[in-house]
């Protein structure tokens, strides 16, 4: 109650007091958000990589961000809400902003932006987005290893080429160690509910699986393959803590070294537009530790990290072929980025129809 | 001591009048306290809110973006709601009007006339009340509850649009993304002014207000909608049908939910997503009410909506709250507007001791 009257009387007292801007000295470097800060995954890993860049370069930049935008026309007004407010460098963090950024941008060029995971660039609008897919190639080798059964289930989101391209690379991954391997895939058809997302979990270890993958955000795909005692991958972040026993290993998206890296960039007036696609090699993503097997499985995949991260292996290369049997890639023939980031196609061993 | 609401033999004239400026300052007292309570300057935060996106001109084209789908929406409802049919299905209508109209720029791409835009409008509305008419003709024949089977098909909406954008009207050169082709320039709504993205839609909304109240006040048709909504055998008697009125209402409301949904997706996206609206056709029921269900409150009542959607984003930038502060806000305006209209039917007493009280039940 005190407190409560305390906040009167300060709110009573400033009334009629006119606010007073702040100096502006500092470079703003500003973000959106599609979700919440706080999401425990997609958002929250691009909202860890603003905090890092703040440690980093707080002296020389402050960050502001707009969170729980919806994609359409009010990605566009809170994109211009930003470029008005004296957002120097501004890093739009959904798939679905990539028009209105670009249409923001065109107004206003001395602004620059950055998009995520799209594919429109402008002269002061570049794109950056991850190889998850390295990580998937990991996550398939172990679970080739680790798999009883020989039989993988998949909780995938949406058809986004992202996606499939995750799926195909889980599948060469563990077919490289088991040529057998076969994955099951649930289209759960959004990134973060934890129902649904369990609910797959459950009708895939019904059908049989004995390792469970996903590309959905929330842990609950974990916390049911700790119930039903079997393996896991974790996604976006480290949910090592929904899954002590369960975790093999996760994807952990870490976007503060790009974002640190183009801030200062953008200090130094040598920013410039860009398609960046960085990979492990480069910290944009990393692993989660190893844990939960055998010592050889634990050697196999951190040498393959290794040879991933010296470009001495890439995840898709020949010889592979279509879902069909078709050949799709010759003996050492690399697919192109292109190819990959339009990727709406399965490769063989994948026990799915892909919707179209 | 307790407090006593007594109904009022009338309206009362003063409270209708004074009853959103008790609810503002209500407001900016309990949001002041909120602010403060979380260590922020509640004077910042208060004129971000509502000062701020008001104070430039890009500002309010935005504002003028944001009311004219919740207007058109909510101007429809009134109709229905006026008449005692509760169609909560908006949202779906404004979906499936956004895909009838988005059928011709996007399937036949090449064509590029002054007639598409035109023929675009219409077939939003049509789409829009033809989804409307199914929850219409299962109240009117079947006698089922309206409410369920329109609120049900939204989702039926929403799953459907969600298909066609990832399957059959995907843009063959978006590298298979979920999203249509972009519009074709003759199929844009325009802009209204040079000095903003504000476009037609506001003009359809605010055009369509006006129709509304004129309807409501001076003819005949509004004459059948209030008698049938307030007592349906009163409608009787003057010869009104009710089993027409719901029809009429659901197809008036369904069409105009319909043209929301071309005119945004038209002039403000120029493409077709999986999700289109973050809502619309629910928040247009608040935006009824807000406006009493009189279709010139219902334009300010969406003008005030957006505005607070605005500020909310100006505030998470100016003071730095979270997204779920600017919301609570936005939630105590809406309370405090809507529990003061009870000033206008109801008389406050406080009722000093309980003898008083029965004291008055015997003198009754």
């Amino acid at each position: 109650m005190k407190k409560l009257l305390v906040a009167l009387a300060t709110t009573v007292a400033v009334l009629g007091i006119a606010p007073a801007a702040s100096a502006q000295e500092k470079a703003k470097i500003c973000f959106i958000y599609v979700g919440s800060k706080t999401d425990g995954g997609w958002t929250q890993a691009h909202d860890i990589g603003r905090q890092e860049l703040e440690k980093e370069l707080g002296d020389k930049i402050e960050t502001q961000f707009l969170e729980n935008v919806p994609e359409g026309p009010d990605a566009e007004r809170a994109i211009e809400r930003l470029a008005r407010s004296g957002c120097g460098l501004i890093f739009t963090t959904s798939f679905g902003f990539m028009d209105a950024t670009i249409k923001i941008a065109a107004k206003f060029p001395d602004v620059k932006f950055e998009h995520a995971t799209g594919y429109k660039t402008a002269p002061n609008v570049a794109t950056y987005n991850s190889r998850f897919y390295e990580g998937r190639y990991i996550q398939g080798q172990i679970a080739a290893k680790m798999s009883e059964k020989g039989v993988a289930g998949y909780i995938a989101s949406f058809p986004i080429p992202e996606v499939v391209m995750g799926i195909n690379a889980f599948v060469i991954g563990a077919r490289a160690v088991n040529p057998d391997f076969k994955i099951k895939v649930v289209w759960a058809n959004t990134w973060f509910d934890p129902g649904k997302e369990a609910d797959a979990a459950k009708a895939l270890i019904d059908q049989g699986v004995d390792i469970i993958t996903q590309h959905t955000d929330t842990t609950a795909p974990m916390q049911v393959a700790a119930e039903r005692g079997i393996k896991a991958f974790g996604q976006a972040s480290d949910m090592i803590a929904a899954g002590p026993q369960t975790q093999l290993t996760a994807i952990v998206d870490t976007w503060g070294a790009y974002y640190v890296k183009r801030t200062k960039a953008f200090l130094d007036g040598t920013w410039s537009t860009s398609s960046s696609w960085d990979g492990l090699k480069d910290g944009i993503l990393t692993m989660a530790p190893y844990t939960n097997m055998p010592d050889d499985v634990k050697a196999m995949a951190e040498e393959t990290e290794a040879k991933i991260k010296s470009g001495e292996l890439k995840p898709f290369t020949g010889p592979l072929n279509k879902q069909d049997g078709s050949p799709w890639l010759k003996e050492g023939e690399t697919a192109d980025d292109a190819t990959l980031l339009g990727m709406n196609f399965y490769v063989e061993g994948v026990d799915d129809k892909l919707p179209q | 001591m307790r407090i006593e609401l007594e109904k009022r033999a009338k309206a009362s004239a003063l409270f209708s009048i004074l009853s959103p400026f008790i609810a503002l300052a209500l407001t900016i007292l309990f949001g002041g306290v909120m602010f403060a309570l979380l260590g922020k300057n509640p004077v910042t935060a208060l004129y971000s809110f509502f000062v701020e996106p008001l104070s430039e001109v890009w500002s309010l084209h935005e504002l003028a973006i944001k009311a004219a789908p919740l207007i058109l929406i909510g101007v429809g409802l009134s109709v229905c709601f006026r008449s005692n049919n509760w169609n909560i299905g908006a949202e779906g209508q404004f979906i499936m009007g956004a895909i009838a109209g988005s059928a011709l720029p996007v399937l036949f791409y090449d064509w590029q006339s002054p007639l598409l835009l035109p023929l675009m409008m219409l077939l939003g509305m049509i789409g829009g009340a033809l989804f409307a008419a199914i929850p219409a003709f299962l109240k009117a024949h079947m006698n089922t509850n309206e409410i369920l089977t329109s609120l049900m098909l939204v989702y039926v909406a929403q799953l459907f649009l969600d298909w066609l954008v990832r399957g059959p009207w995907r843009n063959p050169q978006g590298m298979n993304f979920p999203e249509t082709r972009t519009f074709g320039a003759d199929a844009v709504l325009p802009e209204m002014l040079a000095s903003g993205r504000m476009h037609w839609g506001f003009a359809f909304a605010i055009v369509a207000a006006v129709l509304v109240w004129f309807m409501m006040r001076y003819t005949l048709k509004g004459f059948e909608i209030t008698v049938l909504g307030q007592s349906e055998r009163a409608g009787r008697f003057a010869g009104f049908s009710s089993r027409k009125m719901i029809w009429f209402s659901m197809l008036f409301s369904g069409a105009l939910a319909g043209l929301a949904g071309i005119s945004e997706v038209s002039g403000a996206m120029q493409q077709l997503r999986p999700v289109i609206s973050p809502g619309y056709g629910f928040t247009a029921i608040i935006v009824a009410f807000l406006g009493r269900l009189n279709p010139l409150g219902i334009a300010a009542a969406g003008l005030v909506l957006a505005l607070t959607y605005l500020g909310g984003e100006a505030a998470q930038l100016s003071i730095g709250v979270s997204d779920k502060v600017t919301r609570v806000f936005q939630g105590l305006l809406l309370f405090f507007v809507l529990s003061c209209d009870a000033l206008i039917h109801y008389r406050v007493r406080l009722v000093w001791d309980r003898f008083a009280a029965v004291k008055t039940e015997e003198a009754h």
